[in-house]
């Protein structure tokens, strides 16, 4: 068994080493085929594992594949835990890479770097599973800086573009960032717990919790939130939570393959999956789960607003700027962790089509991304248009498409739970309904109806994408039509992940819903009763009203909320901020401590100072040194006095 | 090792021998026969170590291989030598160092060469020596020595202001010295020895302790260096040519840390506890201000030379944790994490610091400068040199998988158990670490081609490829399984971290 797990890490990582070193030798061709086949066997692998362990029940799987290295008689090793959530993300992980691996053969065609994009997107393959599939701290670590990492290379990819060598910097430190509180959280599971073994620790975390930890002063803190909330700070890092969310929009700057990846199936889902497997841990301290609750709130409120108007601006086709992890990290705060994992998963397949869609319209542009040059391409490119029309239903939560289910159970979860800032939180939710309508809608009614804007020269050559582009757009149209009817019932109410996750009997708000729950159809028209529903209509309608028929209303609407509009332009502020306060600021620190800390005062004053008298001592010395004996027969009988004194005196 | 066989000291006078008969070639000979040499005199003396790790008792604190005789009878001076877990990993660091130091001299030294491979050489039996000494005239012996060659290497082969920095190297260094020896001479006439591990079970009282806490603290604090007697690596860094570099950051910074381990700790162990404050005080200035620092720097090597004073303060914090823990828990759980990760990151900041001045070497010798902005755009025209580059850089800013990592990991987690502050402090290296080497690889590396010379680079040749190779590959094997390094380690470290809470008093 372990040799079957092992594979599925190990064989993207050949891939990608194979196409890394010998790049050059194995040529284009070699190195899609060889990365993609090490993608698909991975891919099959993970659905044999799902099969196994998810259907039809199989044993969970946790053991060691070798001993890391054994200090102070602490064993860290590298192994894997494969229970029903893993082998679940395995297979959303392996099958929306796969997809954009196959994508990556068209979109990438006449790059330079064709070689070295498929060994990087193999390898952010390998460390998203090492990461999934960790039975303990230190490789969940591995996997969280590896594909902080691979995600840096990615972003960095055109590493001659000013912009994005910035961002790919930018999206490392902000990640470090996180990291830096997850690490701590690691060291603190080490100290409380002896052991940085998931089973070891969620076995005796129940005893954990009245523990206290001394930080500051006199403050008893519990170690449960302390632990918690160090862990999701590397959450916020990986999930773009504010306010760790500002590397996300400029990690825009890489070839789109890389956005599908990095934010619909694999880097962002890292801090809620993670939330998700520390279920045992977080259910031991309401405070953490607020914290968690409040930041996803906040994340997707303020994102929102930037939404509606900075969205208005957006000129560039697929560079979706907004992080929808906000909503799934609250509902991890309402304890709702399948329907947030559900959600994760519905999201990847949707978001990943609706990246690649844009991808394909960037194709067929030739590379220009400008939507004022586009409209009306619907008659040229009919795959890219359906299955971008699936998309944008399923993002906006249609009801039928996989997006309605997952997100109508959010909003339901959130509504049913009774922590601190639950309110706030589903307040939260439906402005983000309307929103995200409104703003999906507007790029695609803009991008496929309308009049066709685009230059003779590029409409005389406009077709649809090749077949390596369109078959992976299909391929994840039908899980975004249907894995949610699919996985609603077992996923959300059937109990799928007990085992898994661990749910307080005093927050188990899905429980609650499940008794209400009468089946897919039953859910069906409850949701398109519902509020959420009428506001996702109202979003399309908007859209159509502002853009299609009176393009003119935009701009009246943007003049009449100026200050406020440049306030979100300027993303509030928060990129300013940091590169002044953070990143100026620690610049002119370094600055300072250098030139007056080490040049001044330790070289200058102390060393060189020491030289200096050193010498103006000799200078002196010298001449006391006249080389008239009676001076020298003088100094030596008052040494004599002296020490014959020191003798009496001391007895 | 009872086998008799006097290896130690065939590792100490071979390389010094080899040092003399390469000047004797390289006299009258040709320059290639005189580089010959050299480069199998440091590879013989490289496979010769590897016994020490393959024969290698990992159950016993012991000193192992030990040779001993008679050297100056009347002062009970002994010619006494012996590795353990803690010294023997260094000394295959030494010697592998060397053989990479004799490459990357190979065509760019042309003035003198024979003496610039001979210094190398008989430098690698000095520091050898340093490892294996177990008497203290001995070691002091090869502490000094050591000076002299580096001291020629900065100053002959150097930049410009080679002598300004050769000097204050030496001056640093041997002020230090001074206290050092009469430290020795104090536990000699406490003890009637100068044999170290004599000198490990003497009683000291509390106020000798103190003094010679500081006079130890002062002569190895110099040389790791820890802020605020760092100053002169920057200096001596950007005149040294890149092998003296290499040694320099690779091997010498560690005798000092070595010198923790090895006098510090096991001989005032009470001024040592009284006084931990005082080194991890030291140590996270030299973690969090030293970073900030390096962020400042527009020249390659002093950045580079900043940031391993900044890793360098990792290993002197992961040897006085246990202290605080003893103190809270009255054991010494978590301790080891400490000890056993500072002196992974010995080794570890051996090869990516080693390999990181290699680097800018490789691109000095080419372009003749180390300003960051005489470059820019680099991976354009040298792209297999550009992955190396970004490798170590990651590795240096402890990247899981690299063994940056694991040393950097161990003592954070160690010191959690300590201090929740010294954790957080220790912890900072993430961000800035990643800031100023990250900085630096954008500017240097990535970007459009900076200027004309940037775009007529050629990339590696063979040799410079297999010299960071090799580099690599161990940075990437000891990050992927540090089991290997950190097994022989236990014996010793367990017995130091018993033997340092026992009081002396």
């Amino acid at each position: 068994m372990k040799g079957l797990y092992l594979m599925i890490p190990m064989a993207p990582l050949i891939g990608s080493i194979i196409a890394g070193l010998f790049g050059r030798k194995i040529g284009r061709t070699g190195a899609h085929t060889v990365t993609i086949a090490g993608v698909a066997v991975a891919f099959v692998l993970s659905l044999i594992t799902f099969f196994k362990i998810a259907v039809f029940d199989g044993e969970t799987f946790n053991g060691v594949v070798y001993t890391w290295m054994i200090s102070d008689g602490i064993s860290f090793d590298v192994g894997f835990l494969i229970d029903k959530l893993t082998a679940l993300m395995m297979v959303v992980v392996t099958f929306v890479s796969l997809m954009v691996h196959i994508y990556t053969i068209g979109y990438m065609a006449d790059d330079d770097g064709y070689q070295r994009f498929f060994s990087y997107i193999a390898l952010f393959t390998f460390s998203m599973l090492m990461l999934v599939m960790a039975n303990n701290f230190m490789q969940l670590f591995f996997g969280w800086e590896a594909v902080g990492l691979v995600s840096y290379l990615l972003i960095g990819f055109w590493f001659k573009k000013e912009s994005a060598i910035y961002a790919n910097m930018k999206a490392f430190i902000v990640n470090r960032v996180g990291d830096f509180g997850f690490l701590l959280g690691i060291a603190a599971v080490l100290m409380y717990f002896g052991s940085v073994d998931y089973a070891d620790v969620f076995a005796a975390a129940p005893h954990m919790k009245d523990m206290t930890i001394q930080i500051w002063g006199d403050q008893q803190w519990s170690v449960m939130t302390v632990i918690c909330i160090l862990l999701f700070i590397g959450a916020m890092g990986k999930s773009a939570q504010a306010p760790l969310h500002v590397w996300l929009p400029d990690s825009m700057e890489g070839p789109t393959p890389i956005s599908a990846l990095i934010h619909a199936a694999t880097m962002v889902t890292a801090g809620i999956f993670m939330v998700a497997r520390m279920s045992p841990l977080y259910e031991l301290s309401e405070t953490a789960l607020s914290f968690v609750l409040v930041i996803g709130a906040i994340t997707a409120f303020s994102m929102g607003l930037l939404g509606v108007f900075v969205r208005s601006e957006e000129r560039r086709v697929g560079k979706e700027r907004r992080s929808r992890w906000g909503p799934i990290h609250y509902t991890m705060g309402a304890s709702a962790y399948a329907a947030g994992i559900f959600h994760l998963m519905t999201h990847a397949f949707f978001k990943a089509l609706l990246f690649l869609g844009a991808g394909s319209v960037i194709i067929a542009m030739h590379h220009d991304q400008d939507i004022r040059n586009m409209g009306g391409l619907k008659k040229y490119m009919p795959i890219t248009y359906w299955t971008s029309l699936i998309g944008s239903l399923a993002l906006i939560g249609f009801p039928g498409t996989a997006g309605f289910f997952s997100k109508d159970a959010i909003i339901e979860a959130v509504w049913e739970s009774h922590l601190a800032g639950s309110t706030f939180a589903w307040i939260c939710v439906l402005l983000g309904v309307f929103v995200t309508a409104l703003y999906s809608f507007r790029m695609f009614f803009l991008v496929f109806h309308g009049e066709e804007r685009m230059d003779e020269h590029t409409k005389h050559h406009l077709k649809e994408s090749p077949k390596v582009v369109t078959i992976p757009l299909i391929c994840l149209a039908i899980p975004s039509l249907v894995a949610g009817m699919i996985g609603v019932g077992p996923l959300l109410f059937g109990g799928f992940f007990e085992g898994a996750i661990h749910v307080d009997e005093a927050h188990n708000v899905l429980e609650h819903m499940g008794e209400e729950y009468t089946g897919v159809f039953g859910f069906l028209i409850h949701g398109t009763l519902g509020l959420p529903f009428l506001l996702a209509m109202a979003g399309i309608y908007t859209a159509w009203h502002v853009y299609m028929k009176r393009p003119d209303l935009a701009d009246q609407i943007k003049a009449r909320f100026r200050g406020f509009y440049d306030l979100l332009v300027r993303k509030y502020g928060f990129d300013e901020f940091n590169d002044r306060f953070f990143a100026g600021g620690s610049r002119q620190l370094a600055k300072v401590l250098f030139e007056k800390g080490d040049a001044t005062m330790i070289d200058g004053i102390m060393v060189n100072g020491t030289a200096k008298s050193v010498g103006w001592i000799a200078g002196k010395v010298r001449n006391i040194q006249t080389g008239m004996l009676y001076h020298y027969a003088f100094a030596m009988i008052v040494g004599m006095l002296l020490l014959v004194t020191l003798f009496v005196l001391m007895g | 090792m009872a086998s008799g066989f006097p290896l130690l000291s065939l590792l100490i006078w071979l390389p010094i021998f080899g040092g003399v008969l390469t000047l004797a070639v390289g006299k009258g000979g040709s320059r290639d026969i005189m580089r010959k040499t050299a480069l199998g005199v440091s590879v013989v003396v490289f496979i010769l170590s590897l016994p020490l790790y393959t024969g290698f008792d990992t159950e016993t604190f012991a000193m192992q291989f030990g040779e001993k005789a008679s050297w100056i009878p009347a002062f009970n001076v002994f010619y006494s030598l012996g590795i353990d877990g803690i010294s023997m990993p260094l000394i295959i660091l030494t010697t592998f160092s060397t053989v990479l130091v004799v490459l990357a001299g190979w065509e760019v030294i042309e003035d003198r060469q024979e003496q610039y491979m001979a210094a190398f050489l008989i430098m690698e039996g000095l520091m050898n020596g340093v490892f294996c000494a177990l008497d203290g005239v001995l070691f002091y012996v090869f502490w000094e020595g050591m000076l002299i060659p580096m001291f020629l290497i900065i100053g002959i082969w150097g930049g410009p202001r080679r002598i300004y920095a050769a000097l204050k190297f030496f001056l640093y260094t041997f002020l230090g010295s001074v206290l050092l020896l009469v430290a020795l001479i104090y536990l000699y006439n406490q003890t009637s020895s100068f044999n170290i591990l004599d000198f490990h079970m003497a009683k000291v009282g509390m106020t000798a302790q103190t003094l010679i806490f500081f006079a130890f603290l002062i002569a190895f604090a110099v040389k790791v260096p820890m802020w605020p007697v760092h100053t002169w690596l920057p200096d001596a860094h950007v005149e040294a040519p890149t092998g003296g570099s290499v040694i320099l950051a690779a091997i010498m910074l560690k005798m000092g840390t070595y010198g923790f381990a090895r006098f510090i700790l096991p001989i005032v162990p009470d001024a040592s506890a009284h006084l931990d404050w005082l080194v991890i005080g030291m140590s996270l200035i030299a973690i969090v201000y030293i970073a900030l620092v390096a962020l400042a720097q527009t020249d390659m090597k002093k950045l580079i030379a900043y940031s391993s004073i900044a890793h360098m303060g990792f290993v002197t914090l992961g040897f006085f944790i246990v202290f605080a823990i003893f103190r809270a828990t009255g054991n010494t759980h978590g301790a080891g994490l400490g000890v056993e990760g500072a002196l992974v990151q010995m080794v570890s900041h051996g090869f990516i610091s080693g390999a990181l001045f290699l680097c800018v070497g490789v691109m000095y010798d080419r372009m003749h400068s180390r300003n960051i902005y005489d470059y820019g755009g680099v991976a354009n025209t040298m792209p297999v040199f550009a992955s190396f580059m970004v490798l170590f850089a990651m590795a240096n800013t402890g990247l899981p998988g690299t063994s940056g990592f694991v040393g950097e990991f161990m003592v954070i987690l160690g010191s959690f158990q300590a201090s929740f502050w010294y954790a957080f402090l220790a912890a900072t290296t993430l961000i800035l670490g990643a800031a100023y080497t990250l900085w630096l690889v954008k500017r240097v590396i990535f970007g459009e081609v900076g200027n004309e010379r940037v775009a007529a680079l050629q990339d590696l040749n063979m040799r410079e490829f297999v010299i960071l190779g090799s580099l690599a590959v161990l940075v990437l094997l000891l990050g992927i399984w540090p089991a290997p390094l950190v097994d022989v380690m236990h014996a010793s470290v367990n017995h130091l971290l018993e033997h340092v809470v026992t009081s002396k008093l």
